[in-house]
């Protein structure tokens, strides 16, 4: 029998600490985070190091990654919006990191555990808050007041309500579910190989078929742990924009 | 009916939410395909809105997967 799927989002205490009768243990989870961070920073900060005007191919790559993110932003928040640039520059850079990070075989894919991905939109959707009351004060509150005739407005007011609080629900769960679903995904498809490839005889032979299946999806699982931080951030900008200039854009 | 396998049935059900997933996707892709051949010159500018429009029906197929997942594990 093959090992459970799901055994691969276990989080294990590394180094038990207890505070306060909480358990605030350093986990394998935490680990991943510090090596997410730890290499994003290191490698920014060394491709920076040497500046030139002709950019050596790290330095390149830096200064791309920056006109991606400032793109991007630019596109749906407007020049204001790039006040927020380092925010979601960092949010960015953390989802792209751990996605990549968790597709690492016998690694732990940090964005797989929603308790991340929540924290990480409830940081965005206090922000987006926050930001709409000190630009605009009580006047925020107009996003919920769509331009319609009034007649519309007692159906339509609720559902603006109830579309921006699902937002942080629909925000967080997207990321860990997409994650979730492709890990599992490709931890079924290699106990077809193990299974297979136990029988013996022709079945072994056969077991090739699910591997270069696993290949495929792994390709795939790529363009999805970009997609997904991608998706992750502009939706972060639409929300942003949208507290910024409410309606009238 | 058993309680554990009246679970196992709906988490099978909760899997039908794939099929409007499946549907939106090919919608989106498809009119975009559609729209991109009659017009090549404004299809790159679309393209962000595309996988945008992707991503937010993959998203509606895993939260019936997320169901699926809570009856299976609780």
């Amino acid at each position: 029998m093959a090992a459970n799927p799901m055994e691969q989002f276990e989080i294990k205490p590394l180094i038990p600490i207890q505070l306060g009768g909480y358990d605030v243990s350093f986990t394998n989870q935490s680990m991943w985070m510090v090596i997410v961070v730890g290499a994003l920073s290191l490698f920014f900060v060394l491709a920076t190091w040497r500046r030139s005007l002709v950019p050596s191919r790290a330095q390149s790559m830096t200064e791309l990654s920056y006109e991606f993110v400032a793109g991007m932003l630019n596109m749906t928040a407007g020049e204001e919006g790039l006040k927020f640039f380092p925010f979601i520059f960092t949010i960015f850079f953390f989802v792209a990191g751990s996605n990549f990070f968790g597709l690492i075989p016998g690694s732990f894919t940090v964005t797989s555990q929603i308790a991340v991905t929540f924290a990480l939109t409830a940081v965005i959707i206090l922000t987006v808050i926050i930001t709409g009351f000190i630009k605009h004060g009580i006047r925020f509150l107009k996003l919920f007041v769509p331009k319609a005739p009034i007649a519309m407005l007692p159906l339509l007011v609720p559902l603006e309500i109830i579309s921006f609080c699902t937002r942080p629900m629909s925000l967080s769960v997207r990321l860990f579910a997409n994650m979730l679903a492709g890990h599992t995904m490709l931890k079924v498809m290699a106990g077809f190989v193990i299974a297979l490839g136990g029988a013996g005889g022709i079945l072994s032979v056969a077991s090739i078929a699910p591997m270069a299946l696993i290949v495929a999806v792994t390709a795939l699982e790529i363009l999805v742990a970009f997609l997904q931080a991608y998706v992750f951030a502009i939706l972060s900008c639409i929300y942003l924009s949208e507290a910024l200039h409410l309606h009238d854009h | 009916m058993d309680i554990q396998a009246a679970k196992y049935i709906g988490a099978g059900l909760a899997t039908i939410a794939f099929v409007g997933s499946g549907v939106g996707i090919g919608v989106v892709f498809g009119n975009y395909i559609s729209g991109a051949l009659r017009n090549p010159g404004a299809a790159q500018t679309q393209y962000t809105n595309l996988l945008l429009g992707f991503a937010l029906c993959e998203a509606q197929g895993l939260f019936g997967l997320m169901i699926a997942l809570i009856l299976m594990f609780t």
